[in-house]
């Protein structure tokens, strides 16, 4: 073992800077380096998909939210779209016709889940630290440590982050992306995979729109050039504009 | 940055793959990355070269990118062309809304390299 040690060590001493190396130069080095190993290495195919594991859990987590009948929604934005504010009054406007429970996903600060729990429902705050996304085997942890109910909804409060939680199926039911119209008509093409990958789009601070030139229907147009299965609800969280019509298709899904 | 959580996805399906053939050592690890996987290459390097120094079976090994092209192939004409913008509606030969995207989102780790 020393041995190999020593002679891949003179190979690889310079980590990554090695490796750059490799890319920009150089293919005869390479090449040696194939031949070199050729006698004793032994090539075998994998073919696995990276995020396997992660979707494997996820599955799992599906599986148990519907033999619960949860329907377990992901929440996904950019930071400071309004996700826990429309939280907020989406509890008040449907606790009293069913059980919710919120897991809240953060780098820091139980903010958020101190926010749920003040609106009057259980709530559990995960803390990514460095973390830019939720992934399946965080909801797996937070839903065994939440008693969790049978027919109720579940919303996962994802990290703020247009890009990574779009990768990481947690086993929701139902992906909700969050857009408010002061971000710009053009971020669901700047974004796709987020738009992509969601099957409800959100469009918040709709109050505000007397006041900026965002444009709704181009919004909406953009947004079905990269997914056009996506159902739209137009709300204002802050004024309650449009929340029945999104409560009465949150109770659509728990009462089948 | 999700790169890396992708990165300690790599290391833990290779070391478990690694540890089926009884491999002492992974020499090689060739991941194939689509164009449109919606993940940096040279995020995911980085970081595989960080996180592979944590498994002594991994730890020498070199990293292999195998980059994807995207390519559609239209039912309509039965021809393949390689898309120019990444939401193609419609086919480049004839037009037809009948295609589909084949090649350009891999995210796999393709095969490994080991010693025994």
């Amino acid at each position: 073992m020393c041995v190999d040690h020593g002679t891949n060590h003179s190979h690889y001493h310079h980590g990554h800077d090695h490796n750059h190396d490799h890319d920009h130069h150089s293919h005869e080095h390479h090449h040696d380096h194939e031949h070199e190993h050729h006698h004793h290495d032994r090539k075998i195919e994998v073919k696995r998909d990276i995020l396997s594991s992660n979707q494997a859990m996820a599955e799992r987590n599906r599986g148990y939210f519907e033999a619960k009948d949860i329907c377990c929604i992901n929440i996904v934005s950019s930071p400071g779209s309004g996700k826990t504010t429309l939280l907020e009054e989406t509890i008040k406007l449907l606790k009293d016709e069913m059980p919710i429970a919120v897991i809240e996903g953060d780098q820091h600060t139980t903010n958020d889940a101190d926010r749920i729990a003040a609106a009057g429902v259980d709530s559990l705050q995960i803390n990514t630290e460095n973390g830019c996304h939720l992934d399946a085997p965080m909801v797996n942890h937070a839903a065994k440590e939440m008693k969790l109910q049978d027919h109720s909804l579940l919303f996962v409060e994802n990290v703020g982050n247009l890009v990574c939680p779009a990768m990481f199926d947690l086993g929701e039911g139902l992906r909700v992306v969050v857009l408010s119209v002061t971000e710009g008509d053009d971020k669901p093409l700047k974004y796709p995979y987020m738009f992509e990958s969601a099957q409800v789009c959100i469009i918040n601070k709709i109050d505000l729109l007397p006041y900026l030139k965002s444009d709704l229907a181009k919004l909406k147009e953009n947004a079905m050039k990269v997914n056009h299965h996506l159902e739209f609800f137009e709300v204002s969280a802050q004024t309650g504009e449009g929340l029945s019509a999104w409560c009465d298709f949150l109770k659509s899904k728990i009462q089948k | 940055m999700h790169e890396l959580s992708i990165a300690m996805s790599i290391v833990d399906l290779a070391i478990e793959e690694a540890s089926k053939e009884n491999a002492k050592k992974i020499t090689e690890i060739e991941i194939e990355v689509g164009t449109w996987a919606g993940v940096d290459s040279e995020a995911l390097l980085f970081s595989l070269n960080v996180t592979k120094q944590y498994s002594d079976v991994l730890k020498d090994s070199e990293i292999r990118l195998i980059k994807r092209e995207p390519l559609m192939y239209c039912s309509g004409c039965n021809r393949e062309f390689t898309p120019k913008v990444q939401y193609t509606d419609t086919c480049a030969y004839c037009n037809s809304a009948q295609i589909e995207l084949i090649q350009g989102r891999e995210l796999a780790l393709s095969s490994l390299s080991i010693q025994e």
